[in-house]
């Protein structure tokens, strides 16, 4: 059974076992308008938490994409680098970003529930 | 995530006072925009189609704009041309009634102060400046102006634009005989009841037209305008890469007061008249840049990749020396791909000169393009 949690930055990371998938929020993607341009990180990547790793750009501006854990990167979603609107249409299922081997499953003890991080952008839209 | 794109000014806007209210700021929420700080006003980013999709349907049909937040001046009394010309190096006494022209208002140095539109309406100036500059351009021509000569703020009227392929017609049905205004040019007309002044000009690259009304009537003809069905509200976010693609000036960005109309290649704005006799500030930096060239130029850039260049990014010439940096710079939603526009060194200025783009602190492939990165398609009969 996964789990999903929050950054208070809109990532999201969604573990299974030792594997989280990490992407941006809904309401990261609406703030953001359409993408035009993404860039991933590399497979074998070590990356902390916190770390920038990828760079999403909407016709507005570039937003930098923090690691929200430590770990090894896996995959990369190169079906957004051709088409990043895929981002918009559904942030939370088709456009995720990458994928993690957690070096350190404690670090989510750090991150927001699905209702902490919906309570904290309730207000922003 | 980190920038989020909507807590910080996009331009020139002014975090510690009370933002603005353009007569069309209810109509904006009404529509769904999305209302951000710009120029000291608040108003749309984008609508509920987005950028890409306003910017394409403005490119494809036709897009309405509100840009009330520019200053829209007139200029009274005799001798009004040539007070003028003293302020900016177009020819202004050789404009004709209803004739309209781009010029700059430019300081001691040859820097550019403001862009605007001057515009001959038979009894007055009309001066259409940018909205952040407003306040500051009204104090700098009211102390250069002699007795006799007045500057009008018209501070209550509102301002439209109507662009795209599509505008002429919905312009025909509603103010018949405006559909006929050539580019650059500029008539009074009555639209719907509402007293307006209409020109053919804009700043997509679009055929399209500009109608400045008083205020107090523009939520009416704007609902007039929208009603047309080719016509979709568009925002500032597709405005910019609009004008980007059209290769046209942002003040503050690609121009300000330490780049000169030469070094943006404006030499177009500048008649023969005033190169040979100056007269305006800045004229001797000015016509020296004329005869022997800048030493930097104002270029169109076309990254390699798909990755977009922002302002401030540092190019490089092929051995990597730093020779300028970008101005604006995006994604072209109808060009389909990234482009950008900076300064370089003018030996570098040669259109398909390969440079590099520091970005992220990596440097990207690019090369010296031709402007408008899309086709213009003003209206020259």
């Amino acid at each position: 059974m996964s789990e999903i949690y929050y950054t208070e930055d809109h990532e999201w990371i969604e573990v299974e076992g030792d594997i989280g998938t990490c992407g941006i929020s809904e309401f990261a993607q609406e703030q953001l308008g359409d993408i035009v341009y993404v860039e991933l990180p590399e497979p074998g990547t070590e990356v902390s938490q916190s770390d920038e790793v990828a760079v999403v750009e909407s016709v507005k501006a570039a937003s930098e994409i923090y690691a929200p854990v430590s770990g090894e990167i896996t995959e990369s979603n190169e079906e957004l680098v051709d088409d990043p609107a895929r981002i918009n249409a559904d942030a939370m299922g088709d456009g995720w970003f990458f994928k993690i081997r957690l070096s350190d499953p404690k670090e989510l003890d750090d991150l927001l529930d699905k209702a902490t991080y919906e309570a904290l952008t309730a207000g922003q839209h | 995530m980190g920038n989020p794109p909507d807590q910080k000014a996009p331009d020139g806007g002014d975090p510690q006072g009370a933002l603005k209210k353009t007569p069309l700021h209810g109509l904006q929420v009404e529509l769904g925009g999305k209302m951000v700080p710009f120029a000291g006003y608040e108003m749309a980013v984008n609508f509920p189609l987005g950028i890409l999709g306003e910017h394409k349907h403005t490119r494809a049909v036709a897009g309405l704009f509100d840009v009330s937040h520019m200053g829209q001046l007139r200029l009274h009394g005799a001798g009004r041309a040539a007070a003028l010309e003293s302020l900016l190096p177009a020819d202004i006494a050789g404009l004709a009634p209803g004739a309209m022209r781009y010029s700059q208002l430019t300081n001691d140095r040859g820097g550019i102060i403001d862009d605007l539109i001057v515009t001959n309406a038979g009894d007055c100036l009309l001066l259409v400046v940018n909205g952040a500059n407003k306040a500051a351009d009204l104090a700098h021509i009211e102390a250069a102006l002699p007795a006799g000569i007045t500057v009008e703020h018209r501070s209550g009227d509102a301002l439209l634009a109507l662009q795209g392929p599509g505008a002429a017609a919905v312009m025909a049905r509603l103010a018949p005989g405006a559909e006929n205004l050539l580019f650059m040019t500029a008539m009074a007309i009555n639209i719907g009841g509402v007293d307006c002044y209409v020109s053919r000009a804009g700043y997509t690259g679009e055929d399209g037209f500009e109608i400045a009304m008083p205020g107090t009537r523009a939520e009416e003809l704007a609902r007039l305008l929208l009603a047309a069905e080719a016509v979709e509200p568009i925002g500032l976010g597709a405005r910019d890469s609009l004008r980007l693609e059209a290769g046209l000036c942002l003040h503050g960005h690609d121009i300000d007061a330490t780049t000169t109309p030469v070094e943006a290649g404006l030499n177009w704005s500048i008649q023969k008249r005033r190169r040979d006799e100056g007269g305006f500030p800045g004229d001797a930096v000015i016509q020296a840049q004329l005869r022997d060239g800048p030493a930097r130029k104002r270029v169109g850039v076309l990254p390699e990749g798909r990755a977009p260049a922002r302002e401030g990014a540092a190019i490089l010439d092929s051995a990597g020396a730093a020779i300028g940096a970008i101005t604006s710079g995006g994604f072209g939603p109808s060009f389909g791909g990234p482009l950008a526009m900076g300064y370089v060194a003018a030996p570098h200025a040669g259109q398909g000169t390969p440079l590099g783009l520091v970005v992220r602190g990596r440097t990207l492939p690019a090369q010296v393009a031709k402007m408008p990165f899309v086709p213009a398609r003003y209206h020259r009969g």
